[in-house]
């Protein structure tokens, strides 16, 4: 096998002269409501926004929506559902579940996004085995645009870190629109005070 | 001496297939102007095109550096870092690591880098089960084809393909063409793969952030959030273009990708790797492959800056026409055309004639490669190692000394008009010809330009 050595100093002799690196700005943001603006663009993408007050109503939209029956892991303090995890939980262990609940750490407004780590996940196969999955967004933690969110630390210190716009999707037969391609048939992030 | 592909020939075949013919066209123009209406929602679009190509051609020009600060960097985040020349290595690196491990089962979410170094064939033979989770690919895995399109891989084929190739293949019912039905029996067919013993995850790269070590992979379906997240060993194949410095280059790049290539603000998922979960291994494998040969062309190295985003392929008359089959390799389309000389010249030395260098890609493309112009310097190069086939030089030669001389220009333009009605078919539909292919020709206008110039602007007004 080729060494680092080897490797890197063939690339260094083909380079060619230096380029400078431009700085990159912030550009400006349209106007209007970060919350508002996160919904219609969560829309787009597949996504549904509610508005709830508290952990007991999203308790009470949770039942509604899925039914006492539903088989329920959540990774947010305060909502237990009926399948417990923690950082050691198998992550095929999460195959048979219905529904997930999590807590974004932020969102993005320009794209309808949720940013997730390690630290929401708890188990990082939550986001994605699970054939709901619904988020829980502080609406006072959004973003502007990607250029904002990718300036702040978060991405520095997670192992891993996922921005998550809708659900699974697919257009890859004659550009049809599938939800739940692979992964979460749905996505409803709620906004939560 | 590999053979050469003959684009015009294997276009035939798709083009001998109306209907799917033009589907593909309308679908892919629809691509096209879903991406303008995004690019027109953003006041800063171009200004963003000019920072991708100048981050991207900064970074190409230190590139050693970067990889670099990228391996040091990801070393320390607890990843084990391997160097492969090329595809042979890659796959051995590759192998190793599943045997090693007892590994049998391979489950991946969509790379172009892997299907350019065939990596399922070196794989398969030796008793690895490998799994192409993303439907587009694993329709053509199923289907032993390459990807038709580096974003939606099996967009030449109809959903009645698709159920014919399921009934064939993972046994649904053959008769039923309902897409809801089809993608769902994939869904199905796939994920039990996620959650077997045994098996390894693997994903491609988007962008490789220096600073940081950080992989990141852009996905609509989630499949690399899967292969990544359940399986105790992460594989990651990188080509060295993929580098960029910083993680605020990404507010860059994240924003310019889906909307290029399919007209979305951002994929459903964008996920960032930088170290592995407790308990479980992450490999990165970086592969050279030709790159830095290409790095090393002085009129060629900006094809490097591509991010595969597929809006050239979207926008060109040709591949909408022809099909991404058609190009003979991973790589198809513009891009296809500039790239794949790099690797083989006598092979693909057809590609860059497979152009109308109407500009079209270099208008769309988001880190400004200069895709035509780079079309018509291969075609310069090929014509001065005389690889032009036969005909096609024949017939440029007697056009150069026509459009050489303006007495001789006029004179054929005059007698056209009256020849183009008169010519019978067999002669401007000869198998010389391969623009008269599946082409009728325009009527001929009743004056030339040059009539109509003299007769209506002589006297200055």
């Amino acid at each position: 096998m080729t060494s680092r050595d080897v490797f890197l100093a063939k690339i260094r002799k083909a380079q060619p002269s230096p380029v400078s690196l431009p700085d990159v700005p912030l550009f400006a943001t349209p106007a209007g409501d970060r919350a508002s603006r996160f919904a219609t663009a969560l829309a787009l993408m597949g996504g549904t926004c509610v508005t709830l007050q508290g952990l007991g109503e999203v308790r009470t939209w949770v039942a509604d929506r899925f039914g006492s029956d539903a088989v329920i892991a959540s990774a947010v303090r305060g909502i237990d559902g009926n399948r417990a995890i923690n950082y050691r939980t198998l992550p095929a262990s999460l195959e048979d579940v219905a529904v997930g609940i999590v807590r974004a750490r932020f969102g993005v407004a320009e794209t309808g996004s949720v940013w997730f780590s390690e630290d929401e996940y708890v188990v990082n196969a939550i986001g994605y085995l699970v054939q709901h999955l619904v988020v829980l967004l502080d609406p006072m933690r959004i973003e502007d645009g990607l250029q904002e969110a990718y300036r702040r630390p978060d991405f520095r210190t997670a192992r891993y870190a996922a921005l998550v716009t809708g659900p699974s999707a697919t257009a890859d037969i004659e550009g049809i629109m599938i939800r739940g391609a692979q992964g979460v048939r749905s996505l409803t992030v709620a906004l939560v005070p | 001496m590999s053979k050469r592909v003959d684009h015009a020939k294997a276009a035939s075949n798709f083009l001998a297939k109306p209907d799917h013919v033009s589907f593909h066209d309308r679908r892919l123009w629809d691509l096209r102007l879903k991406r303008d209406a995004q690019a027109r929602g953003l006041p800063e679009w171009e200004t963003l095109r000019d920072l991708a190509s100048g981050i991207k051609e900064h970074t190409l020009s230190h590139l050693a550096q970067y990889v670099e600060q990228f391996v040091d960097a990801a070393e320390g985040n607890g990843v084990v870092v391997h160097f492969a020349a090329d595809a042979r290595e890659h796959n051995e690196i590759v192998f190793s690591l599943l045997s090693e491990r007892g590994m049998t089962t391979l489950v991946k979410s969509k790379s172009m880098l892997t299907d350019e170094c065939a990596m399922r064939a070196h794989l398969e033979p030796r008793g690895i089960v490998v799994m192409e989770t993303d439907l587009g690919e694993r329709i053509q895995q199923l289907d032993n084809q390459d990807p038709s399109h580096m974003v939606v891989p099996a967009v030449h084929k109809l959903r009645s393909d698709v159920a014919e190739l399921f009934g064939r293949t993972i046994g649904t019912d053959p008769a039923n063409s309902d897409i809801h039905y089809l993608a769902e029996s994939q869904r199905m067919d796939t994920r039990p793969h996620f959650l077997r013993d045994k098996t390894a995850g693997m994903t491609g790269c988007n962008f490789a952030v220096a600073e940081t070590g950080t992989v990141v992979v852009c996905t609509n379906e989630g499949n690399a959030d899967l292969s990544a997240n359940i399986p105790p060993l992460h594989i990651a194949s990188i080509g060295i273009e993929k580098l960029i410095p910083r993680l605020s280059d990404l507010g860059v790049f994240i924003r310019m990708l889906s909307r290029s290539g399919l007209g979305s603000p951002i994929t459903q998922y964008t996920s960032h790797f930088r170290s592995p979960r407790p308990g479980t291994e992450m490999h990165f494998i970086l592969v050279d492959n030709g790159r830095s040969e290409r790095l090393a062309m002085e009129d060629f190295w900006p094809s490097l800056k591509c991010i595969r985003c597929g809006a050239c392929m979207n926008t060109c008359p040709v591949y909408r026409r022809s099909g991404g089959l058609s190009y003979g390799s991973t790589y198809s389309g513009p891009i296809g055309a500039i790239i794949n000389p790099t690797f083989d010249l006598q092979r693909f030395s057809a590609l860059p004639f497979a152009s109308t260098l109407n500009g079209s890609c270099t208008s769309v493309c988001p880190v400004r490669i200069n895709i035509h112009e780079q079309i018509y310097k291969w075609r310069e190069v090929i014509s001065a190692r005389h690889e032009t086939p036969f005909v096609k030089a024949e017939v440029l030669k007697m056009a150069g000394r026509l459009l050489a001389s303006p007495t001789l220009y006029r004179a054929t333009i005059a007698s056209l008009g009256g020849a183009l009605k008169r010519l019978p078919n067999f002669l401007l539909y000869n198998p010389l010809n391969i623009w008269g292919r599946q082409r009728d020709l325009p009527d001929a206008p009743v004056q030339t330009f040059r009539d109509w110039y003299r007769e209506n602007r002589k006297q200055p007004r």
